[in-house]
């Protein structure tokens, strides 16, 4: 009996065999053919030397499921899938459904740490406004790390030696291979939900690049960035950089040294604090001892009011006394001055001049006087010897001798010559006794 | 009142002594700082001697955690 069957039932039965037959599985190969539609999804054919099988990688399988590395597929990249086979009934066809890829090889490795690492920032999750400040003392460190091993005993040591009461929750993980980062994202999970820690260390020891492939993961990238408790990575060795160091809010090149980072040394803060307390005593000593100074000398300031008044009445009698003595010396200098003025005014009296002056003329009246009746009686006998020599010579006395003296009558001319007479003219002639009118009768020339 | 942390403890005490240094404080707020200073003191060294350290581990108990000693040779010295 033949079975018949259309070929939808066929590719139906495929369908099933082939899900059921593989479930999921690994496989690796290399990209070829690789296709972006709009949709989101990834196209690509997976392939090797020999054969080729087609891949879809469904956009919510790319952001959600892709943790070990978040990468962008090229082709002619090496690559290890996590698949499960899926036919396809109305078209006939099979292909491989992608769950997660991972690069191969170192090469790819690299390249998948650095796109992830330049997303990342670009993002901005690895800014320093979003790095979170360590607390200073903690109570309580929570450590993701290996329970075994070199590094959990470093950090225990460091710790304990710093400062030994802070207490350690310790949430142990695998630090290496697939599960790893799953493992460390759900330990800082629960490092939140325990309530106790306040602060985080992410601590591995050295390893190679697929060594710490785990702290390169996207997932516990962007879970470090949420932690609302600092975090410190301490992955690898000081030239080892992972994904986790760079968001992590401090990164410490080695576990010891997350430790110390982490860890106040006790011994300075005791130090500091007995400095403190040194200082507080004493200062507080200085505050009390000046305040008691101060007391001190406004006692020493503070004065009964009735010294003012005393210290007043002193100095008002020292006034007085000063008034005094400069009202006497302003007496006695008004005095002197009146003496010395007295005496240059009685020097200059008029009277005592005027006395002087009438002696003076005293003297010169006599003077006068007999100066004046000396001179006269010289004049008079001098008068007299000149009025006897003036007799003596009067013209006149000569005609008592005879002697007649005649005269123009006209004018008066006393005539000298006979011949300066006219004849019949007028003649006068005086005679020692009066005198005679007479006219020229005739002139005799000698 | 919120637990007093010890770095804010610090901090305070680092701060009244200065104040206190640069002498411009009243006696009466003087003293009262002083107080407060010896209070912080006794509270900072008490966080200091306090006593020794818990080391634990944080486990999975099915959907709930819980804390077991860790047994270490470090903390058994």
């Amino acid at each position: 009996m033949k079975e018949i069957l259309s070929v939808s039932q066929l590719n139906d039965q495929i369908k099933i065999f082939l899900e059921d037959a593989f479930g999921s599985l690994w496989i690796e190969g290399e990209v070829s053919n690789l296709r972006r539609p709009q949709s989101g999804h990834v196209y690509f054919t997976l392939k090797d030397d020999r054969s080729q099988i087609r891949a879809v990688f469904f956009r919510q399988f790319g952001n959600f499921r892709n943790r070990i590395q978040n990468f962008d597929l090229e082709d002619g990249m090496k690559i290890l899938c996590r698949a499960r086979l899926g036919a396809y009934p109305p078209r006939g066809e099979y292909q491989l459904i992608v769950e997660s890829v991972e690069p191969q090889g170192t090469g790819a490795l690299q390249k998948a740490f650095e796109q992830l690492k330049f997303r990342l920032a670009s993002e901005g999750l690895f800014d320093d406004s979003h790095k979170k400040k360590l607390p200073f003392l903690p109570r309580c460190i929570g450590i993701i790390t290996s329970p075994t091993g070199a590094v959990i005993r470093d950090i225990l040591n460091v710790t304990r030696r710093r400062f030994p009461s802070v207490d350690i929750l310790i949430a142990p993980v695998r630090v290496q291979g697939t599960e790893a980062a799953g493992e460390i994202i759900a330990a800082l999970r629960n490092l939140h939900t325990s309530d106790r820690v306040d602060v985080i260390m992410i601590a591995r020891g050295g390893g190679s690049l697929e060594d710490l492939a785990p702290f390169n993961d996207e997932d516990l990238a962007r879970a470090i960035f949420s932690s609302t408790i600092p975090v410190v990575s301490a992955v690898g060795h000081e030239t080892d950089f992972t994904i986790c160091d760079f968001v992590s809010d401090l990164r410490a090149p080695t576990p010891s040294a997350a430790a110390e980072l982490t860890v106040p040394q006790r011994s300075n803060l005791l130090e500091r604090i007995h400095d403190l307390q040194n200082r507080l005593y004493r200062t507080g000593q200085h505050a009390l001892t000046r305040q008691k100074e101060r007391l001190t000398s406004l006692q020493a300031r503070f004065k009964n009011p009735r010294r003012y008044l005393m210290d007043y009445s002193i100095s008002l009698d020292m006034l007085k006394e000063r008034i005094l003595r400069a009202l006497e010396q302003n007496a006695q200098s008004g005095k002197n001055l009146l003496q010395q003025l007295t005496l240059r005014m009685n020097h200059a009296n008029p009277a005592n001049r005027l006395r002087e002056k009438r002696i003076l003329l005293g003297h010169l009246k006599n003077h006068l006087r007999n100066t004046w009746s000396q001179h006269r009686h010289q004049q008079r006998e001098k008068l007299h010897a000149l009025s006897a020599l003036l007799s003596s010579l009067n013209p006149l006395s000569v005609l008592h001798r005879g002697y007649s003296i005649t005269r123009r009558l006209a004018n008066g001319e006393i005539v000298y010559q006979a011949n300066r007479l006219t004849l019949k003219e007028k003649i006068g002639i005086q005679l020692a006794g009066g005198a005679i009118d007479a006219q020229v009768e005739k002139i005799h020339e000698e | 009142m919120a637990k007093e942390k010890f770095e804010d403890a610090l901090d305070k005490l680092e701060q009244i002594v200065r104040e206190m240094e640069a002498g411009n404080l009243p006696l009466d707020s003087a003293l009262k700082s002083f107080e407060e200073g010896i209070r912080l003191i006794r509270f900072c060294s008490a966080k200091l001697d306090e006593a020794e350290r818990r080391v634990e581990l944080l486990l999975e108990d099915g959907h709930s955690l819980k804390t077991k000693n860790f047994q270490d040779d470090v903390n058994d010295e």
